[in-house]
């Protein structure tokens, strides 16, 4: 019978929706500024893969501007989902996903790239230009925007500082460690300062120590006023973060908490909680916080 | 101006990274343009020498050497009468002789001389609009009589009609199946180029389709990826186009021009000349690899 539950087709569990939300347990989330519509806002987001795999079974969550959030569950449970539905990469088969207001599954096509423009995305792969060096590969996105010569030489080794990288800017990816070439990953991903920041799995391939200092730049860039939601598997290190939590399970939304009292920590402040917890050394791993 | 320059300088950047694809490219593009250059003017001069052939194809129709001049007239206006001839002229036994010593100019001449008298019939030589008509003519100059039996328009006429011509029935049907065979081979192998081509590219670019993903995701519109690939393409198949042409002008200059010099045969075949040659293979080309590249890349573009 559970089985026969499971293969009932989402589109038609997702128009059963309506019940089953007052059921399921949901925590009434403040808007983080009011008279903005929230920066992320899914209702019942549904993403069923072609052979019949549901991927986001009705997921229904809302983030404020400037958060800080994390998606946590393991392999498989749909986090990566979630944030290629966020991007427009895939489209839900039911539901709504509004960024900042807009549902962007209702944007014609070709305005795609226009989204993403808006988003910045830093993946667990990095996904750079392996032909480009580490400033080409960040001057690329300002490229993409049709940003003028003169502002790209500005920015760019600006925000290479910024991740401190300053001294390998004209080395290729394979020249850099895995945390460096995340860090040019999320160099590219912020240097149009978007409002949104979405990052999958980012210390999925790095050591603790290395983990830290990302998560760090992660905050880093959380306080400048970005929104930023993060996917890992690595439960450990979100617990000690002591951030917003959503957890996903076969698809499914599981918790949402919010751990309060550390936001207005300052990013050395952060460092140092975090490597007190995680039970890590004090050197290396914080680049660029001089 | 800034996105142009930009543009160019990722072609040119992606060409120097990918050396090797490049190359094969380029390679590919002055094979396939060679071959074309070479089978171009071939197929150009064999149609027109084909044509010329057709046009020559004629009726000729012997006349009684004791037809009288009245018959002969009006003969004349009847066969001008009849659909799908061109142009009628009559030939005497004397014209007859003399274009005959034409013919055998040289050792045969005297021999002709030595005739005492003109054994040749007086003929009407009839051209024809297209030579696909002379059945048409040849059945009007005969039509059936009440036993069905075909029987010439005038008793002037010494039957049957264009018998000795018999052969210009083959001639048209050989040089129709030449056309025939000659457009399925240009046509097989602009194919063959094509898909070449085509092959090349899409193995380029499918080497490349990372790259592509990463553009898509920073926020790239198709065209801000397109346009660097198009150039690309268009500079691969101006060089390919370009060492094509410089191999054929050198063979047009090291062995074609020499055998023209020589040979009056291959200076009088109508063919194209070198310039509007140059300028189609270049054309076709750069078409080919630019398009070739845009339409590839639009698997890897698809949101």
């Amino acid at each position: 019978m559970p089985l026969l539950n499971r293969r009932r087709s989402a589109a038609k569990r997702a128009r059963e929706g309506r019940e089953h939300r007052r059921r399921a347990p949901r925590r009434p989330r403040p808007r983080a500024q009011s008279g903005q519509p929230p920066i992320i806002s899914v209702e019942d987001g549904t993403v069923v893969y072609p052979g019949g795999h549901v991927g986001l079974d009705r997921i229904t969550l809302e983030i404020g501007r400037g958060e800080f959030a994390f998606v946590v569950g393991p392999t498989g449970c749909g986090k990566s989902t979630l944030i290629k539905m966020l991007i427009r990469e895939i489209e839900p088969a039911a539901g709504r996903v509004q960024i900042a207001g807009k549902d962007i599954n209702e944007l014609d096509h070709n305005r795609t790239p226009y989204l993403r423009r808006r988003i910045g995305t830093v993946f667990q792969d990095f996904k750079l230009l392996p032909n480009r060096t580490v400033y080409d590969n960040v001057a690329y996105a300002l490229q993409v925007i049709g940003e003028p010569r003169s502002q790209i030489r500005r920015k760019t080794p600006e925000i290479l500082r910024l991740v401190g990288l300053q001294a390998k800017i004209h080395n290729y990816p394979d020249e850099l460690s895995g945390g460096e070439q995340q860090r040019v990953a999320i160099a590219r991903a912020f240097v149009n300062h978007p409002p949104l920041l979405l990052a999958d799995e980012p210390t999925g391939n790095l050591d603790p120590i290395t983990s830290i200092g990302i998560m760090q730049l992660l905050y880093r860039i959380n306080r400048t006023g970005t929104t930023v939601l993060v996917v890992t598997h690595d439960r450990d290190m979100v617990d000690k973060m002591r951030r917003r939590v959503i957890a996903l399970e076969e698809g499914r939304l599981v918790r949402d908490e919010d751990a309060s009292g550390y936001h207005d920590e300052s990013t050395r402040e952060f460092a140092a909680r975090m490597r007190a917890e995680m039970g890590v050394g004090d050197e290396g791993g914080t680049n660029g916080d001089h | 101006m800034g996105r142009i320059a930009f543009f160019l300088s990722e072609a040119i950047r992606a060409l120097r990274r990918s050396a090797a694809p490049s190359v094969a490219a380029i390679v590919t593009i002055v094979v396939t343009t060679l071959l074309l250059g070479v089978l171009v003017p071939v197929l150009r001069a064999s149609e027109s020498k084909a044509t010329e052939v057709r046009e020559q194809i004629g009726l000729q129709v012997f006349l009684y050497r004791d037809a009288t001049k009245a018959e002969i007239e009006a003969l004349d206006k009847e066969l001008a009468a009849i659909p799908h001839v061109a142009a009628v002229e009559y030939c005497s036994p004397a014209c007859a002789k003399r274009e005959l010593a034409d013919e055998l100019r040289g050792d045969l001449e005297g021999s002709i001389q030595e005739l005492n008298s003109n054994p040749l019939p007086p003929t009407f030589k009839l051209e024809l609009d297209d030579a696909d008509n002379l059945e048409a003519v040849r059945a009007a100059l005969t039509p059936p009589n009440s036993a069905g039996k075909p029987t010439p328009i005038s008793a002037a006429i010494d039957p049957p009609i264009g018998q000795d011509r018999e052969n210009a029935t083959k001639i048209r049907e050989v040089t129709g199946a030449v056309k025939i065979v000659l457009l399925v081979i240009a046509a097989l192998l602009l194919i063959a180029s094509l898909l070449l081509v085509a092959n090349t590219i899409r193995l380029s670019i499918y080497a490349r389709r990372r790259e592509v993903e990463v553009m898509r995701l920073v926020g790239a519109t198709n065209w801000f990826i397109r346009w660097p690939f198009m150039i690309e393409g268009v500079i691969v198949g101006v060089a390919g186009a370009g060492i094509a042409v410089g191999i054929l002008l050198l063979g047009k200059v090291t062995i074609v021009d020499p055998l023209a010099d020589d040979f009056a045969l291959i200076d009088n075949l109508s063919t194209m000349g070198f310039a509007p040659l140059v300028a189609m293979l270049v054309a076709a080309a750069v078409l080919v690899s630019a398009l070739g590249s845009g339409i590839t890349l639009r698997r890897f573009l698809r949101v």
